[in-house]
């Protein structure tokens, strides 16, 4: 399945069948033509018909409707907003994150927790972070607001663990070290538009 | 007489172990073809394409706990499976599965007692069955259950009637009740199959033959969208096992006898040998029960009893009346 399927947003009713419904028969006698009608008519055999060529097309084209989910998945639209991701910097391996708490701030279940500190390099680092996902309601205001595009919402739905508490611990969700080179660029809620170069314009800094 | 006896019991046992088994395989076939008429993957895990899945569901079924409700009759709700299992492979002792053949210069009739009123014998034990249902619902203590058995009574009496008119024009054609006579009736070739003489018999009996067997238009008696399981709702493990093993072992009784009352039975048919013809023509008529289940939707039970004494009745007499006089003047 291709994902351009899921990123289609134009959903209109351009597919919809329209049934004609026809009045319904009171007297006897239309009673009996309806009868005769679809009792002897071709509505019966249509069915059938319709039937097999589900069937033809599903033995031999492979139109199945049926996924095998934990072997399949279906591709998540990178607008989804799942479990968040701290993505790093590429060339570096530093963290994106700067700590200037935006995140936390505007956090609206208040599940962001974050703790900073000036590192040797006089400049701020994160010490803890933590985003209780049981708390967390996914609105993406955090990957919106992030200046970096640190925090963003990955595609990991599948939130199965003996524990909560399993989420929330920063390095599960930062992009560990050896895994940078297939770090793909965030393109989803608030992230910068794919022509955000062409839309700078320069600082007027006449006045 | 010695060896009669041993020739008689040999064929019940190949009879009641195949059908056992093939009964069993029909609901593969049931849900893989049902599956891909819905665009889903039927049984897939269990072997190679699902196949044994029919093992683990057997396993499931026989060691699952035997429970009777607290307030069901007990002998009663205990012995009705068994009236439906039994019934269905009585029912098949009068049917001839296949021409007759050699092994080793000892002529083989693959038919267990070959009666002068085989084809009555057929339908009554099949009727017979619909008792399992009947009082394995009435005595379950459970209101699904009594829907599900009143349903059955109604069933059994709205298409018993067009099964005994409709299958009467062919039988006074051939002349005979033995399925055997019939067979022979039609060994002309293509154009010698009743159902050429018989179209609206045939129709009839089809209609009926699925209402005997419960099949999906017709299936009243368990119909989940109303009666939660009906007559099977307080019926679990084996006992349940039960009434679908008696269910698709009458399928099959069913195709065989359309196939030899309608289809030319185990006559040779062009090229093909006979065994093969039937084996074919019943392989067909089973998915044609499949087919119209995935496609076709349940009746009300009003409508199948309007429908079988208003419409299909009335049909079936006329029809004995046209073949009636038109064998008097020719």
């Amino acid at each position: 399945m291709n994902i351009d399927k899921t990123n289609d947003r134009n959903i209109g009713n351009s597919e919809y069948i329209h049934i004609a419904i026809d009045d319904y028969p009171t007297t006897p006698m239309q009673h009996f033509k309806q009868v005769v009608k679809r009792g002897f008519g071709t509505e019966l055999f249509g069915g059938l018909k319709i039937t097999f060529g589900i069937m033809l097309k599903a033995l031999f084209k492979r139109q199945m409707h049926t996924l095998k989910y934990p072997q399949e998945k279906l591709p998540v639209s990178s607008r989804y907003r799942a479990v968040h991701k701290i993505l790093g910097l590429l060339e570096s391996g530093e963290n994106r994150c700067i700590g200037c708490g935006l995140c936390e701030k505007i956090c609206i279940a208040n599940c962001i927790k974050m703790d900073t500190k000036i590192d040797k390099n006089h400049r701020k680092e994160v010490s803890e972070y933590s985003i209780n996902l049981g708390r967390c309601i996914f609105c993406g205001y955090c990957a919106e607001v992030c200046p970096e595009l640190a925090i963003v919402h990955g595609g990991r739905y599948e939130n199965v663990s003996e524990q909560r508490e399993h989420f929330v611990i920063k390095d599960d969700l930062l992009t560990p070290l050896d895994k940078l080179s297939t770090q793909v660029e965030y393109d989803g809620f608030g992230a910068v538009s794919p022509d955000a170069d062409d839309k700078i314009e320069k600082t007027p800094l006449s006045y | 007489m010695d060896s009669y006896m041993i020739e008689t019991v040999a064929k019940v046992m190949v009879v009641l172990l195949v059908f056992s088994a093939l009964a069993g395989f029909t609901t593969y076939i049931e849900r893989k073809i049902l599956a891909f008429m819905q665009r889903r993957l039927g049984p897939t895990h269990v072997g190679p394409f699902g196949v044994i899945q029919i093992l683990a569901d057997g396993i499931k079924l026989f060691t699952k706990e035997d429970f009777v409700p607290a307030n069901a009759v007990r002998p009663i709700f205990m012995i009705a499976p068994v009236i439906t299992a039994a019934t269905a492979f009585i029912a098949m002792t009068a049917v001839p599965f296949f021409p007759q053949f050699e092994v080793m210069g000892y002529t083989v009739r693959p038919i267990i007692a070959d009666i002068n009123v085989g084809l009555l014998f057929v339908l009554g034990a099949m009727a017979t069955g619909l008792y399992g249902p009947l009082l394995g619902g009435m005595a379950q203590a459970n209101k699904w259950g009594l829907l599900g058995g009143a349903r059955t009574a109604i069933q059994l009496l709205s298409y018993e009637v067009v099964t005994g008119l409709s299958i009467l024009a062919p039988i006074m054609l051939v002349g005979s009740l033995s399925l055997i006579d019939i067979n022979d009736y039609q060994s002309g070739g293509f154009f010698s199959w009743l159902i050429w003489t018989q179209p609206v018999a045939f129709f009839l009996f089809l209609i009926a033959a699925y209402a005997e067997t419960n099949r999906t238009p017709f299936d009243l008696l368990e119909h989940e969208a109303e009666v939660i399981s009906g007559y099977a709702t307080e019926y679990s493990g084996m006992r349940w096992g039960m009434f679908f093993i008696g269910e698709y072992a009458n399928l099959f009784t069913v195709s065989f006898l359309t196939a030899l009352i309608f289809l030319g039975g185990y006559n040779d048919w062009a090229f093909i040998p006979g065994w093969v013809a039937i084996l074919l023509k019943v392989g067909f008529l089973i998915f044609l029960f499949l087919w119209t289940r995935a496609s076709w939707p349940h009746i009300r039970p009003d409508q199948l009893m309007w429908f079988c004494w208003k419409v299909l009745m009335p049909l079936a007499i006329v029809n004995i009346l046209i073949t009636g006089f038109v064998m008097m003047l020719i």
